[in-house]
């Protein structure tokens, strides 16, 4: 054999190797015991994966019929949608609370009224908010994993610094803004610190509206963009950067390192409050353990005391995509999760609240956040808010993203109101359409439910 | 049609390719144009509207205003990268010391990968820290001139495209040396006859060079038009959602929001399709145009 056959021996070699090895390597080998495999795709990474994988590891451990697959996935939103929609979905999948209705919306999971009413899981036995999150047009899609909840985490020295009484920070939307004053400082044309800044992290522009006692929406089918509190909010949220220049508050933005490092504005002195999530005491824990904070409940305007104490719920969920292979097991396991050992043992490796109505008194005494407590109160609040439940959220969310950059762009401060309500008008007819069609195929799929013919 | 063995090999070498050209491009081609006609969640079958699509295109602001920024990206970006990178080839053409080191230093920048290297320049351009806006402070300092301004380059919405059109320099790498290689292609003959002519260096690079060169040129500029066009990487990663202000929201970043944000399937292959004629008809007419400029080599 010369050497040139030989060599285009070799590629048809690999290709038949790839072909039958690879089926092998692809393929699972069934476990020898028996054990019906769940796969569970979830979309942590470090510490918090550990925190499921030691639950996945009891519950593998708790009974010899099930035996949980869990492997760490990134992106997982659009990755479970894609092999869901390609035949091939894992039995268990960990998506974010948003995700639910656009999930039931696609036919992409199955509901689990059934199960759960099987397994005497009730609406009462979570804060109902976070139940909430999981229904869609009147059926159950998803259950709670970890929760979260945002409140205003504040820089204790920095408040004492610009003599603000670091035992008593803002309780109002004014107080917040009078403190941004104080603590402002201004080099030349290059800002030092800010007391607050609106725009950061900036995960949620759409929260101000909830601040503010304002509506999205309805709730079913009409959108209200532009109501007297959304149209206070927004503009309050665009007055910073009209307070001190629209270039200059977005220069100094720019030297923020990303989030999850030291140069954090927070933790870096930069800004001396931040609207935060639960989860903020394990960052500045990890990049500025010196740094002196405290939190509380975000501010409210102060003509409405009765919007005290809001906050933004979040969750992390539990779903069976539509095609599982083993949907009984899965949710087995995803009832395991539910219990209340298993959930405070999760949210505690988690450094999170507990979904669950009942906590133990363990779990707030030995929780590693300081702050547990606020958070886990914040939750059931009546003034507590989350995004609104629709499958054009993803888009929605990132026209009022593209609106408050309009908002924080314009620089003439005079004609305030106007701009802000032509902004928000602006999303209001690019999204109320797309909502329109939802609903039409709602109806059409039979999804749809009338407004009050279901209790949410 | 009868196949002798000569043709029959060469179909079986060609199988793999055509194999792969079949399913990952010809039926998504097809399939898209199909789609395109439907309304699709992917999760749902689709479901036959007509040409509704493109009539929500054509009144969609988004649409027209991704389509702007794409040809203004492609309008600044193509001549640019294309001057630079003939440019370069010029120069690295010539004979100095160290001919082979420069080759290779100036193609570097095309070996690194998008992702890293939009986030380079992210920091490059970054309105405070940024080297670029130091730079100008230095010159500024030193009363160089005049005053040049510091734009915010990544916060204005005014200034923000042209990051990606002065980006777009940095990898003309693989253009430099394919023309690089077509500069070689020159016959010396030409210039030993224009040097008794006594012909300058600036006249004989427009009258010998570039017009030997223009084949290479016309592949590379319709290669440029196909590339700028389909701007997606840099754009995603360095200004996500378009910002500010969708300024820097491109085409290809509103199909792939309409396909994987939107699961509006349907809406994203119409925009392809889109996409693809507009490159067609503009591919073509570079084509027609430039065909009467192109001097073929003779026979």
């Amino acid at each position: 054999m010369n050497w040139a056959r030989f060599a285009s021996v070799i590629p048809i070699a690999a290709i038949i190797w790839a072909v039958f090895a690879g089926e092998a390597v692809v393929k699972k080998t069934p476990r020898t015991d028996g054990r019906i495999v769940v796969t569970y795709w979830e979309k942590w990474g470090d510490f918090e994966a550990d925190a499921m994988r030691a639950v996945v590891d009891d519950f593998n451990k708790s009974q010899d019929r099930i035996f949980v697959d869990f492997q760490s996935v990134t992106n997982i939103g659009q990755k479970a949608m894609l092999a869901t929609s390609g035949g091939i979905p894992p039995d268990v999948a960990g998506l974010f609370g948003p995700n639910v209705a656009q999930y039931a919306y696609n036919n992409a999971v199955i509901p689990l009224d059934e199960f759960a009413q099987e397994a005497g899981i009730k609406r009462e036995d979570y804060i109902t908010q976070y139940y909430d999150i999981c229904t869609y047009r009147g059926k159950l899609w998803a259950l709670p994993s970890c929760p979260a909840s945002t409140a205003l985490h504040y820089n204790r020295k920095m408040l004492a610094d610009a003599g603000w009484d670091p035992d008593n920070p803002p309780k109002t939307i004014e107080e917040l803004t009078r403190l941004d004053e104080m603590v402002f400082k201004k080099d030349g044309d290059t800002i030092k610190k800010m007391g607050f800044l609106p725009t950061d992290p900036g995960w949620w522009p759409w929260a101000w509206s909830g601040v503010f006692g304002g509506k999205l929406w309805d709730g079913e089918s009409k959108i209200t963009m532009t109501t007297p509190e959304n149209i206070e909010a927004f503009t309050w949220m665009g007055s910073f950067a009209k307070r001190y220049g629209s270039a200059t508050v977005q220069s100094f933005q720019q030297g923020f390192g990303t989030f999850k490092s030291p140069q954090n504005a927070f933790m870096d002195n930069k800004t001396a409050t931040v609207l935060q999530g639960v989860w903020m005491a394990n960052f500045i824990e990890k990049f500025n353990p010196d740094l002196d904070w405290g939190a509380v409940a975000f501010p409210y305007p102060e003509d409405h005391p009765e919007l005290a104490n809001s906050t933004i719920i979040d969750l992390d969920i539990l779903v069976i995509p539509r095609g599982a292979k083993h949907p009984k097991e899965a949710f087995e396991f995803i009832k395991y999760v539910q219990t209340q050992a298993a959930m405070e043992k999760l949210c505690t490796g988690q450094k999170k609240q507990s979904p669950l109505a009942h906590v133990s008194e363990s779990f707030i005494k030995n929780h590693p956040n300081p702050f547990v407590e606020l958070f886990q109160d914040l939750a059931s609040s009546p003034t507590a808010y989350s995004t609104p439940k629709t499958p054009i959220w993803p888009q929605w969310a990132d026209e009022i993203k593209s609106a408050t950059e309009v908002i924080n762009g314009k620089k003439e401060a005079e004609e305030n109101q106007g701009s802000v309500r032509a902004a928000l008008q602006a999303v209001q007819d690019r999204m109320q359409p797309k909502l329109d069609n939802v609903i039409r195929r709602e109806r059409a799929l039979g999804i749809y439910r009338e407004k009050g013919s279901v209790a949410n | 049609m009868k196949f002798t063995n000569q043709s029959k090999a060469g179909l079986l070498f060609a199988l793999p390719w055509l194999i792969g050209f079949s399913v990952f491009l010809l039926y998504p081609l097809l399939r898209a144009f199909y789609n395109s006609f439907t309304e699709y969640t992917v999760l749902t079958p689709a479901v036959w509207i007509g040409t509704e699509n493109y009539h929500a295109l054509m009144k969609d602001k988004v649409f027209w205003q991704s389509l702007g920024n794409t040809f203004y990206y492609a309008i600044f970006a193509v001549p640019l990268s294309t001057i630079v990178a003939i440019g370069l080839a010029l120069l690295l053409n010539t004979k100095v010391k160290g001919q082979a080191f420069y080759r290779t230093f100036f193609f570097l920048p095309a070996l690194v990968p998008a992702v890293p290297m939009a986030i380079l320049w992210l920091w490059l351009f970054n309105g405070e820290k940024g080297i670029v806006n130091y730079g100008i402070q230095v010159l500024n300092d030193h009363n160089w001139l005049f005053q040049v301004p510091k734009p915010n380059w990544l916060g204005d919405k005014t200034v923000a495209k042209n990051v990606l059109v002065i980006m777009s320099t940095w990898t003309v790498g693989h253009a430099m040396v394919i023309y690089l290689a077509g500069l070689q292609q020159v016959p010396l003959a030409l210039y030993e006859a224009a040097d008794l002519d006594g012909a300058s260096p600036i006249r004989k690079t427009f009258k010998i060079t570039l017009p030997m060169l223009s084949p290479v040129i016309m592949f590379n500029v319709i290669m440029s038009i196909i590339t700028s066009f389909q701007i997606f990487t840099q754009p995603y990663i360095m200004f996500p959602g378009g910002a500010p202000e969708r300024s820097t929201y491109f085409y290809s970043m509103y199909i792939y929001d309409a396909a994987f944000r939107d699961n509006n399937m349907g809406y994203a292959s119409a925009m392809g399709w889109i996409m693809f004629l507009i490159i067609f008809i503009l591919t073509f007419f570079a084509r027609k145009y430039m065909d009467k400029k192109v001097h073929y080599e003779a026979n």
